[in-house]
């Protein structure tokens, strides 16, 4: 108990100082989770919304893998994208091992099925009746993915929280495919690790509360959009 | 009277089983047509032929001149010049002034000088000004479908189809939406097909009346005439209301 307490006494006080260590790490996570959401987005929104409103052959088998995927271990994740980039691996030659790069690939593997199957859901409870409609006012194709989207875009919040939930507490792939560098791959998560394993629970504790608060944050913005769509 | 659609051979099927089979039907440029007939009969997938959201199994469609059939569709800006008012108003998850300019926005004809008025009018006529800016996906039935029914009139298509577009609304949302489409087909000179198995719908709105049964068409003939002096049993029986499905 002695020891949390103390811990948490570190921890507020290399929050209020800003120390460069914890603000380094901070930055990393963010930039390393941001571009893998961004990425996850960028693909899963619309292709979530093509297989909710589109019926095509391999569609069930893209379906049951997609739904797989939301379950991937990610330790096994990490460990494919380190023998995709290790120096005997296809992509070994890009120099990308142990970068913040690997470990966007690894966190977007991880985050695109979540975030393309909420979508793919959302946009499966949208009634056909509206699809019906909005072909009959003479919408073209994109205009049709972009108003399901749209009307979709509860769901598409979710996803994007699910998604950043998965990856900003991701450790195991992480781990393995960035090798935790201070100042380049060390990321909330593997500090954490780090930290704890050294004995500097206060740090690991400062850390811990920044993770908190991010999930507590992206939560509350997730809630006043539910809020705003209920009302 | 110049012809608008054609309908030659006109057959769908689902699962195997044909449910429309229309050998010949004209469509007149300018008149409101009223598609009467029981449950079933065919009316509503008709309609979806009729508005290209469906292709047909077999048969021919010939709009303004050109011919459209199972595997040939038209290009969206003949597709722009038709549109549907279904019995469930299907809005978006907006505000209805949002709604009812939605064909404009996906069109790009920008709000402005003659249009804006028009559109202000419209949403008058409509009672539907004190609501512009409500969600609506809040509004009652009646509001609803008067949203759906502006949204359809705002872009002045050449023809609007509307599917038992007053069904289960009170008298009063019934006679606004009745008056605002009937002034639409006398004032713009566009064509208008309803279909409606309100037999008193058809008498007030129609120029001419068609009954569909088991997927055919029984009669077409002039509104007073199907009315007053139907030929076939069939048309009569249903007048009586005693046609059964």
């Amino acid at each position: 108990m002695h020891t949390l307490i103390q811990g948490f006494r570190e921890a507020i006080k290399l929050l209020i100082s800003l120390d460069p260590e914890l603000l380094q790490i901070i930055s990393v996570s963010f930039r390393v989770t941001g571009t893998a959401l961004f990425v996850s987005v960028l693909i899963g929104v619309p292709l979530g919304t093509v297989l909710g409103l589109v019926d095509f052959p391999g569609k069930k088998i893209i379906t049951a893998l997609l739904y797989t995927g939301m379950g991937l271990p990610p330790v096994v994740v990490g460990l494919f994208v380190f023998i995709m980039f290790s120096a005997s691996g296809p992509f070994g030659s890009l120099g990308w091992l142990f970068t913040t790069r690997s470990i966007v690939v690894a966190q977007t593997i991880l985050a695109l099925p979540l975030v393309t199957s909420f979508v793919m859901t959302s946009v499966l409870s949208i009634d056909i009746a509206l699809i019906r409609q909005m072909k009959s006012l003479g919408t073209s194709r994109k205009q049709l993915l972009w108003t399901v989207i749209k009307e979709a875009r509860l769901g598409a919040v979710v996803a994007m929280a699910a998604g950043y939930g998965a990856v900003i507490s991701e450790v195991g792939a992480v781990m393995l495919v960035g090798g935790n560098i201070a100042g380049k791959t060390r990321v909330l998560t593997t500090a954490i690790m780090l930290e704890t394993r050294q004995g500097r629970f206060g740090f690991a504790l400062a850390l811990g509360i920044i993770l908190l608060l991010i999930a507590f944050i992206t939560n509350m913005i997730m809630m006043k959009f539910q809020h705003r769509e209920i009302k | 009277m110049k012809t608008i659609y054609k309908v030659e051979d006109l057959s769908k099927e689902y699962d195997g089983k044909e449910v429309l089979k229309v050998e010949d039907f004209d469509l007149f440029q300018g008149e409101i047509f009223g598609l009467v007939g029981p449950s079933g009969a065919g009316k509503s997938t008709l309609l979806r032929l009729l508005d290209f959201l469906e292709p047909p199994t077999s048969g021919v469609i010939k709009f303004k001149g050109q011919e459209y059939h199972q595997t040939k569709e038209p290009g969206l800006d003949i597709k722009r010049k038709i549109t549907t008012v279904f019995q469930e108003p299907a809005l978006l998850k907006t505000t209805v002034w949002k709604n009812i300019t939605y064909p404009l926005k996906i069109r790009g004809i920008p709000i402005k000088g003659e249009l804006k008025s028009e559109l202000e009018n419209l949403i008058t006529d409509l009672s539907l000004w004190e609501l512009k800016d409500q969600r609506a996906d809040k509004l009652s039935g009646g509001e609803a479908q008067r949203v759906a029914v502006a949204r359809a009139l705002i872009f002045k298509p050449e023809v609007l189809f509307l599917d038992e577009p007053t069904s289960n609304l009170d008298p009063t949302n019934i006679s606004i939406i009745e008056n605002k489409i009937k002034q639409y087909g006398k004032r713009t000179g566009k064509t208008v097909l309803v279909v409606t198995h309100n037999i008193f719908q058809a008498k007030r709105l129609t120029d001419r009346v068609g009954l569909l049964h088991r997927g055919e068409f029984i009669e077409i003939k002039e509104r007073d005439n199907f009315f007053n002096s139907p030929d076939n049993k069939l048309t009569q029986k249903f007048l009586a209301g005693d046609l059964l499905p």
